[in-house]
């Protein structure tokens, strides 16, 4: 379980550094984000929401059955879309409002 | 070049350790009560810590329409066999509504039907959109007035001298800074603990667990080094999960109506009792039966909750719809398969913690707990953890004002009796400061800080009912453990680190020993199986009445003694003696 930062569309905002609720987020020398511990990662998403950029994603490590997609979001006032994009180059993407409540 | 420490003060009225769940609506209250000074200490960065990072699925402790607190306290007193303080769980249950109001006001969308009332999910529960819940409440705090908020920064020790708390010790995760806090009152909020045992996914995934790695104990530790009374240890919390992404089951349980089935396709949750801990022994014993996996029968759903789960999830728990839509098969054309976490020590689902009044005191004078490092008070999930939050800061208020009130009257102040252990407190500090600089410029070390949690984890895994044993010990096996964990404890004293945050790890690891070994006291002081698989003590397999009764334990030197005491029943209030 961890992330992955896209170094190119990195912008040096250093957003995700504040909300990681493990501060496994750093900047490095070129001023872009790296995770410094990526074991340490609980999976949570924080720096994928947070980041506007769409630089973050999030991946299952092999250990727990992962195939090598990936999970980011793009927001736009109270809409989140989700894609998942596998390595293929298919994506799904799932759109969710955030002024509506779990049906489950 | 020599790497030093630098020693910054600060003092404040009331400093909260934690701005979790608990801790950050500690702050709120305080600023509705009083105008008292804060200061919030938070390891990370109040905006997603705690156990709220991620989001929540739904409000699970609420009064629905026809239930009333009591009922609350019964389905909790139920689950727990018992070992429940009913001052705690009544005094939480009555707060949990007026708490979700404060939420919604803050800004959580939670779920209305045609008359505007709440949508009620089961007895006990409320539909919300929980993904930014966090952000909702740090927003509220990081507005408020007179409150310092202290990022990256770890407390790592209470100033306590006669059974009086003083402040705290902390430690900056980036800087070469050791704080010292002086206040007035201490309300811990620091979540439970969380990397005791080996996890599900020792590996790459090893912190894909369901409570949060970064949870290390450090509030128990502290209790426990300052001989704080503390309650309840062996009663891990063991979760029900989603295979690998350790995702909550109840939303497909109780979302879908999806029934737990064996590999034969069985539906076995009937064979067993009804409570939290019987809902994890039924799958270890299904296993161990030769009927494993086990799984929530999702299959045949319709496309419609498909979708709705896929949805669900993201606001919770993202991995699993990861999971899901990568294997190219919905829930519907699988079913989920589940297991059983590795123990957590943790107050908000079980009853481990500080030992506290119905104020939330402990038994150190001005020191509070509220959320998952408070025992007593089981179920208590977001809202219950909110309730003792406000009652703690209730408490530490009113305490500020009657102590203004005998100052002005006596002309003594608690920084005149601080000042009176101000050599004391000196010599603590500066002890504390040699110690970091000593870690940091080790410059060779025997082992490294990773390798003695995996050794740690490995011990209780084996030793003291880890997934490995299936949650089972005997007493043999705990002497072994409490053993083994002593030596770990010998090397963890030798470690080095490079930097701030390498020195964070080793103080976790070292929060983690301490709590390990009282973890296996308890374990060890409670002779029966109250709690199928919570605490399996294989060489008392049954449960007794004679054992309704509080385990408690106290640090006195070096020994960890411990405490029998009586059930505080309904109608009963528990109050310290002295």
């Amino acid at each position: 379980m961890s992330i992955a930062i896209n170094q190119n569309k990195c912008v040096g905002c250093t957003m995700c550094t504040c909300v990681c609720p493990g501060t496994l987020l750093e900047m490095n020398d070129q001023n872009k984000a790296y995770i410094q511990y990526p074991k340490d990662c609980w999976g949570c998403a924080s720096c994928v929401k947070e980041c506007k950029f769409g630089a973050i994603s999030l991946y299952l490590g092999a250990d727990i059955g992962g195939r090598g997609s990936h999970l980011s979001t793009t927001s736009n006032g109270d809409l989140v879309t989700w894609s998942i994009a596998n390595p293929y180059g298919k994506s799904k993407e799932i759109v969710i409002d955030r002024k509506e409540s779990n049906r489950y | 070049m020599r790497k030093k420490i630098i020693v910054k003060t600060y003092n404040t009225d009331i400093l909260i350790i934690g701005g979790g769940t608990a801790g950050s609506y500690a702050a709120l209250t305080i600023r509705e009560k009083s105008d008292a000074s804060v200061i919030i200490a938070e390891k990370a960065n109040i905006k997603r810590s705690g156990c709220l990072a991620a989001g929540v699925n739904a409000i699970n402790a609420y009064i629905v329409k026809g239930r009333t607190p009591r009922d609350y306290v019964e389905y909790a007193s139920y689950d727990a066999a018992g070992i429940v303080r009913d001052d705690l769980l009544i005094t939480m249950s009555e707060g949990l509504n007026r708490v979700t109001k404060k939420l919604e006001d803050l800004g959580l969308v939670i779920q209305k039907d045609e008359n505007g009332e709440y949508v009620a999910r089961g007895n006990r529960n409320i539909k919300i959109n929980g993904e930014n819940i966090k952000p909702i409440l740090a927003n509220a705090v990081e507005a408020l007035k007179n409150v310092t908020i202290l990022n990256r920064v770890a407390v790592t020790d209470y100033l306590v001298k006669d059974n009086q708390i003083y402040g705290a010790l902390a430690i900056d995760m980036k800087e070469n800074v050791l704080y010292v806090i002086h206040a007035k009152k201490v309300i811990c909020a620091t979540g439970g603990a969380a990397g005791l045992y080996r996890p599900n996914n020792p590996g790459f995934s090893r912190h894909k667990m369901w409570y949060p790695p970064f949870n290390t104990g450090a509030g128990y530790a502290m209790g426990i080094q300052s001989g704080a009374e503390m309650t309840t240890f062996e009663m891990r919390f063991i979760a029900l999960r989603c295979k690998d992404t350790i995702a909550p089951t109840g939303t497909i349980a109780q979302g879908v109506g999806a029934k737990q089935v064996n590999s034969l396709g069985e539906v076995y949750d009937k064979k067993y009792k009804n409570t939290t801990s019987e809902r994890v022994y039924g799958t270890v014993r299904e296993n161990l039966e030769g009927r494993g996996p086990c799984y929530l029968k999702t299959e045949g759903i319709t496309p419609e909750q498909d979708q709705e789960l896929l949805r669900a999830y993201l606001n919770m728990a993202p991995s699993q719809t990861l999971k899901w839509v990568e294997s190219g098969k919905n829930p519907s054309e699988q079913n989920v398969e589940i297991e059983g976490t590795e123990p957590y020590i943790v107050g908000g689902h079980t009853a481990s913690g500080y030992w506290v009044d119905t104020n939330r005191q402990t038994t150190i004078k001005g020191l509070y707990a509220a959320g998952d490092v408070a025992g007593g008070c089981p179920q208590k999930y977001v809202t219950g953890a909110l309730v003792e939050g406000e009652i703690a800061a209730i408490a530490a208020v009113e305490a500020l004002r009657k102590e203004k009130c005998k100052e002005e009257c006596t002309k003594e102040s608690i920084e005149e009796t601080r000042e009176i252990h101000s050599q004391n407190f000196e010599r603590i500090i500066g002890n504390k400061k040699a110690e970091m600089e000593s870690i940091l410029n080790r410059e060779e070390s025997m082992f490294p800080t990773e390798q003695l949690e995996e050794a740690m984890q490995k011990v209780m895994d084996t030793y003291a009912g880890g997934i490995s044993s299936h949650y089972q010990y005997n007493e043999k096996q705990l002497d072994l453990a409490e053993e083994k964990i002593k030596q770990i404890s010998e090397l963890s004293k030798e470690l080095r680190a490079d930097n701030m945050h390498e020195l964070l790890f080793v103080y976790e690891l070292r929060e983690r020993l301490v709590v390990c070994q009282s973890v296996i006291a308890h374990l060890r002081a409670r002779k029966e199986t109250r709690w199928h698989s919570f605490a399996e003590n294989l060489d008392y397999p049954e449960r007794s009445d004679e054992w309704l009764q509080y385990v408690n334990s106290k640090r006195e030197g070096e020994t960890l003694k411990i405490i029998f005491r009586d059930l505080v029943k309904r109608g009963e209030t528990y109050e310290h003696s002295n």
